[in-house]
């Protein structure tokens, strides 16, 4: 086989960092026109390797080649010059600019001393067309943009680079189902022109549906790499956790009582209108819908996060008042939040000032914190819920995705709650983490908590959950139980079609 | 050089690093005193030392405060102005066969608690930023102190008012460096082992996390304002007893050396982390340097410019620390 027919090839790379060898002797080879999926739980490498294709780090050992030559790099910019653009996981665009600004910032197009808008706003047209994309006007502020659609502001802007290799770190995780088709048609298309696709997600059946080669990294080595077609997911989860996982959800079978938390037609301005359900001891209660259907507002809603308009919340039969988190702390709610790093951890404390947090009353003697009894709480969670880090007093921003997850797990199983609203609790996480946190929430069913798990993944959602309501635009349109349960009949209800 | 030599060096090297990154503006602090005690002799005499321990604690008692607000992402310029106005209103209420002394004190603390509470209240509970709260702050304490002073100095006090800022515990300890080292001992208690204390932190940390949690947020903003303008108040009253006069424009400016102290110790303006330990080694720092340029004989104007370079330099150097030891 010759070199021509891979864009890029990189062999035995390896990188260090302070005490740990991040990436051993990592080999990656990505053919022209192809989407390759790379594939590996947080703390494989990936982000390490990407890295250093993209001229943010820099290699300690091993050769690249790219488009045919020898590639060296001094930096991100250079990676764009030469045709090689990253779509990070979490997006920070300017979000006050307009879209033709956030492509071509940096590279404004002049007309003498003035910025030429005009020339922008139709080049932006242009490479809009070129994706076939109409609901995004080159004009359009950033701030008023979906999840999605700022995304195909980032490919768009790849595009403007005339990119050959797009490198695209969990691209759908904030994207709904039919964003996802949009975006999939897309690279397809592109796929087709001769662009070159490195997608890292760890979703398994998009891995299935939009690449053509899939390549393993585990603890920082190279596993395998093969064709898509060749493979299946057991086969793939095999290869990236080593071990067997014998069931992706393993759901026990919990004691369902009676309700415990009804919600009776509550509303909030602008965000969702009279919805009603309950939720049963030892009930998972699914919420699904399209991103912007309302799911985490209700949750905010009955958190005392946002204002109610109208409606009423009872517990144990009895009507309750909520109106702040403090309230709903104190009546023993837990609300685990969809994105961890704006409402969940407190990124410059230590994993053990994150953890005990809502629940620093327990540990206070005579108005004085008790040390030890802190240690060994935050220590019971860190076995408990197995979670890597050097020590207690480790910053919590060092720590992989799915370990700040656990994190924030442990925080909220410390204030002893007896409902748990889970906020997408497995998003961007890697399976094993995935597995183990399914393992928790079947636990506390069992131990009779209530449970509201919103997530958009729906095999997930039927997997886990007892009934699924369903909301479309703001409204509960419809609650699915047991063979109910579709994936058919939740897409139908999202799309605010009846069953 | 063989294996465990070189293993030697290495361990010593990672000791070496992890002392520097958790220490390293105390390792400065011991460099300077090494460079000004070879420069002029005088600098180590216990005299002298004592000396520059009560010129710094009129601003570290104020660093102690600020420590909390900067840790819980806030700001706070008014505190200079609030050290003039309780010197006015102290010395006002502090003549003798007038009032009892403790009506003097009481009234001075007083005047910080309750332009802290004011400053804590809009800030908690209108988006308006800490910086033009406490500016507005500034001025009309400012100005208040000259009004309540007719804009000149008010002498005349209690004994036990000059005796705040002029005496000695044993002969030897000045009072002001006895109080610092309360305050420093009940702040850090405070901030490391009381729910208040870590609610500082998570507020700085991540605000809306910190709501999530559970956490009154806007009641621990408004007890941080309490808490250093309390702490402006306990400084300006000592600081008066040291000058046996209420003036006026007494802490002009003194919210800038203790901001300053509060950011070479260590102490993020984005929230989050922070020490008091920190604050007393950033204030000895710049104590050291306008010491050391006093006894050199350097003009006034060096020191000034001296401070301002420090005070960039510790954050530079902080900012390049975080640089190396964080990783993708």
């Amino acid at each position: 086989m010759t070199g021509e027919s891979y864009i890029l090839e990189m062999e035995n790379i390896s990188k260090f960092f302070p005490g740990v060898h991040a990436l051993d002797q990592v080999q990656l080879r990505v053919r022209r026109g192809t989407v390759h999926a790379l594939m590996g739980e947080n703390g494989a490498g990936k982000s390490t390797l990407m890295k250093i294709l993209i001229g943010v780090l820099k290699k300690d050992g091993g050769t690249i080649h790219y488009d045919g030559g020898p590639y060296e790099i001094t930096g991100i910019r250079d990676a764009l010059q030469k045709g090689i653009s990253m779509i990070f996981q979490e997006l920070h665009p300017i979000l006050d600019m307009t879209v033709a600004e956030n492509i071509f910032i940096g590279r404004e197009s002049r007309k003498g001393l003035f910025v030429d808008k005009k020339k922008m706003l139709e080049d932006t047209q242009e490479l809009l067309d070129r994706l076939g994309v109409d609901y995004i006007r080159p004009s359009d502020k950033m701030r008023r943009l979906s999840a999605a659609k700022i995304q195909m502001v980032e490919i768009c802007k790849a595009l403007s680079y005339n990119a050959k290799l797009i490198i695209m770190d969990e691209p759908t995780s904030a994207l709904t189902e039919d964003e996802c088709k949009k975006l999939f048609e897309i690279i397809r298309d592109l796929k087709e022109k001769g662009t070159a696709f490195i997608f890292i997600s760890h979703k398994m059946d998009e891995i299935f549906q939009i690449s053509d080669e899939i390549t393993v990294m585990r603890d920082g080595k190279y596993i395998l790499t093969k064709p898509a077609d060749q493979m299946t997911t057991d086969e793939l989860i095999k290869a990236m956790v080593g071990r067997e996982i014998t069931s992706v959800f393993p759901k026990q079978q919990s004691q369902i009582g009676e309700p415990v938390l009804e919600i009776k037609g509550i509303s909030s301005k602008g965000a969702f209108e009279n919805v009603s359900f309950s939720i049963r001891k030892g009930e998972i209660f699914g919420l699904a819908g399209l991103m912007g259907a309302g799911r985490t507002e209700v949750a905010e809603g009955i958190f005392g996060f946002r204002k109610l308009s109208g409606g009423e919340i009872w517990l144990h039969g009895k009507k309750i008042n909520i109106r702040s988190p403090q309230d709903a702390i104190r009546y023993k709610m837990a609300f685990l939040t969809e994105d961890r790093k704006y409402t969940g951890l407190f990124l410059p404390l230590s994993v053990s000032d994150n953890v005990i947090m809502p629940s620093v009353k327990q540990f206070l003697k005579a108005g004085f914190l008790q040390k030890n009894c802190v240690k060994k709480a935050v220590q019971k969670g860190i076995d408990q819920f197995a979670i890597k880090t050097p020590s207690a007093r480790q910053t919590v921003n060092n720590l992989s995705g799915g370990n700040q997850q656990k994190v924030l797990v442990a925080r909220w199983m410390l204030t002893d709650p007896d409902i748990i609203i889970l906020d997408e609790p497995t998003r961007g996480i890697d399976v094993g983490t995935k597995a183990e946190i399914h393992k928790i929430m079947s636990g506390l069913a069992c131990q009779g908590k209530t449970v509201l798990m919103i997530s958009s993944e729906m095999p997930e959602l039927i997997g886990m959950c007892d009934r699924i309501g369903v909301m479309h635009k703001g409204q509960l349109s419809g609650i699915l139980e047991g063979d109910e349960m579709t994936q058919v009949n939740i897409m139908r209800y999202a799309a605010g079609l009846t069953v | 050089m063989n294996e465990t030599q070189k293993n030697r060096m290495q361990t010593v090297g990672t000791a070496f690093r992890e002392f520097y990154t958790r220490s390293g503006m105390f390792l400065i602090l011991v460099v300077m005193l090494l460079i000004v005690s070879c420069l002029t002799p005088n600098f180590l005499r216990v005299t002298n030392l004592l000396n520059l321990l009560r010129q710094v604690s009129f601003t570290a008692i104020i660093g102690c405060g600020l420590t909390f607000i900067l840790i819980s992402k806030n700001m706070d310029l008014s505190s200079g102005a609030i050290v003039s106005l309780t010197s006015v209103v102290t010395a006002l209420f502090a003549h003798p066969g007038e009032y009892p002394l403790a009506v003097s004190i009481i009234l001075g603390l007083f005047v910080g608690v309750a332009c802290g509470f004011v400053n804590g209240v809009i800030i908690a509970n209108f988006a308006i930023p800490p910086f033009i709260v406490t500016l507005g702050m500034k001025e009309v304490a400012s100005g208040l102190a000259l009004l309540f002073s007719n804009a000149c100095p008010i002498p005349d006090l209690h004994e036990e008012i000059l005796w705040l800022g002029t005496g000695r515990v044993f002969g030897v300890i000045p009072i002001p460096c006895v109080i610092l080292a309360l305050v420093v001992a009940v702040t850090w208690v405070i901030l490391s082992r009381t729910k208040f204390g870590r609610h500082v932190l998570a507020v700085g940390g991540n605000e809306t996390a910190a709501v999530i949690s559970g956490i009154n947020v806007k009641w621990i903003k408004i007890k941080a304002y309490i808490l250093v303008g309390f702490l402006a108040s306990l400084s300006a009253i000592v600081l008066t007893g040291r000058n046996s006069s209420g003036q006026p424009s007494l802490g002009s400016g003194m919210e800038f050396d203790a901001i300053a102290a509060v950011i070479i110790g260590g102490t993020s303006m984005s929230g989050g982390v922070g020490t008091i330990w920190g604050t007393v080694i950033g204030a000895l720092i710049i104590g050291v340097i306008n010491n050391g340029m006093d006894l050199m004989n350097v003009n006034i104007y060096y020191q000034q410019i001296a401070k301002g370079v420090v005070m960039v330099a510790a954050v530079l150097l902080d900012c390049l620390k975080n640089r190396r030891t964080t990783r993708g």
